[in-house]
């Protein structure tokens, strides 16, 4: 069985908050990018990130003659 | 590395910092104005912000404010020690180490600065840094133990949040928002002076020189005349911007006058008069300020409420008119 130390007893309250603290971190980044991904005029424009050449994320007139 | 090696007052018995004491690093009554002033900034601004965006950039701004607290307390642990206001402040009392309230200030500081670039774009995340700076480094450890005038500097960074609120919102720096800086910064000293006249202070003992020690209390009070002088244009001014309007310079116009009038009697007293009286009109001339920035904020909330009907000058004149 293991023997939980002392010190974990009284830093619970404190291991908590800091949990929850953390946890309210990432909903807040989670909500962020939902929020500026939803904002984007028109949601191909999410692709542009990914660093991959897309040929439809090419406007027409700019696209090379075939 | 074992649990007992990572904090010093980690044996059995000993005083444990609670999250309480690591929240009381922040300054919690500051950053109640700070929320209240950057909301306001943020809410007259003229363009919609996504509520979720702007409850970020309100919480990124509380957060920074707080960060600036923090090491506010980490490097003036030495005087908060000293004075009776401050030395039950978390680390003068023990409670928390100041390595401690350095590491929160710069984390804060670092997460506040960032997340608001991610929120609202690098305006309002430049104009939060160069706030935490300014409070920290500028006016904490620069010049606060070293000019008479520190109440002036220092309320400069306490004026930031309108301003980074309206960025968050436009991206951009305007009028409306250099007079919300300037109405928060030219009440900062007659609001501290007042209080000082009448509140027995330590600061000379902590090596902080005030204005009613370094230049009596004679020059205090002409200060405070000159300041509430110098507050009228800017808080007038206010309501001809397209954040003002008639009910807006209603409230400005009296609380102007009431402020303008308790400077007056306050330089016609001297010191023999206040004491008489137990500091009457210097506690009044503080509590008059303590409601002048709040309704005037409050007023431009009134004003942008009123915005979806037309405003409050389009509102006027359809009730005159009527």
């Amino acid at each position: 069985m293991r023997v939980e130390h002392e010190l974990h007893h009284r830093r619970r309250g404190r291991n908590l908050g800091v949990g929850l603290l953390l946890v309210g971190f990432v909903a807040l980044m989670f909500g962020l990018t939902v929020v500026k991904t939803l904002s984007l005029g028109n949601i191909v424009e999410l692709e542009r990130f990914d660093h991959v050449a897309r040929p439809q994320l090419v406007p027409q007139e700019e696209a090379p003659a075939q | 590395m074992t649990d007992a090696s990572m904090t010093d007052l980690s044996y059995p018995g000993a005083p444990e910092a609670g999250l309480k004491d690591y929240f009381a690093l922040l300054k919690p009554r500051v950053m109640s104005l700070v929320v209240f002033t950057a909301l306001v900034g943020l809410v007259v601004a003229p363009v919609p912000v996504n509520p979720f965006i702007g409850f970020v950039a309100i919480l990124c701004i509380a957060v920074g404010g707080g960060a600036s607290g923090a090491l506010n307390m980490w490097w003036d642990a030495d005087i908060d020690a000293i004075m009776r206001r401050t030395k039950s402040r978390p680390i003068p009392s023990g409670k928390t180490t100041p390595g401690d309230a350095l590491a929160l200030g710069l984390a804060l500081s670092g997460f506040s600065v960032v997340v608001l670039f991610l929120a609202a774009g690098p305006l309002a995340a430049g104009l939060l840094a160069f706030t935490i700076f300014f409070y920290a480094v500028i006016y904490t450890m620069w010049l606060k133990r070293s000019t008479p005038q520190n109440i002036v500097i220092g309320g400069a960074a306490g004026a930031f949040p309108p301003m980074i609120g309206w960025a968050a919102a436009t991206g951009d720096i305007a009028l409306e928002s250099v007079l919300m800086f300037a109405l928060t910064f030219m009440w900062t000293p007659p609001h501290f002076w007042a209080l000082a006249l009448f509140v027995k202070s330590d600061y000379g003992d902590a090596g902080v020189p005030m204005l009613t020690e370094t230049h009596g209390r004679r020059s205090t009070r002409r200060h405070i005349l000159a300041y509430t002088l110098l507050l009228l244009p800017v808080a007038l001014g206010l309501g001809f911007t397209s954040i003002g309007g008639p009910i807006y310079l209603a409230i400005a116009v009296v609380l102007n006058l009431q402020f303008l009038g308790g400077a007056w009697k306050l330089l016609r007293r001297d010191e023999a008069q206040a004491e008489a009286d137990g500091y009457a009109a210097e506690k009044k001339v503080f509590k008059i300020s303590l409601g002048y920035l709040f309704l005037h904020f409050g007023a431009l909330l009134i004003e942008a409420a009123l915005r979806p009907w037309g405003g409050s000058w389009q509102i006027l004149s359809g009730l005159v008119g009527a």
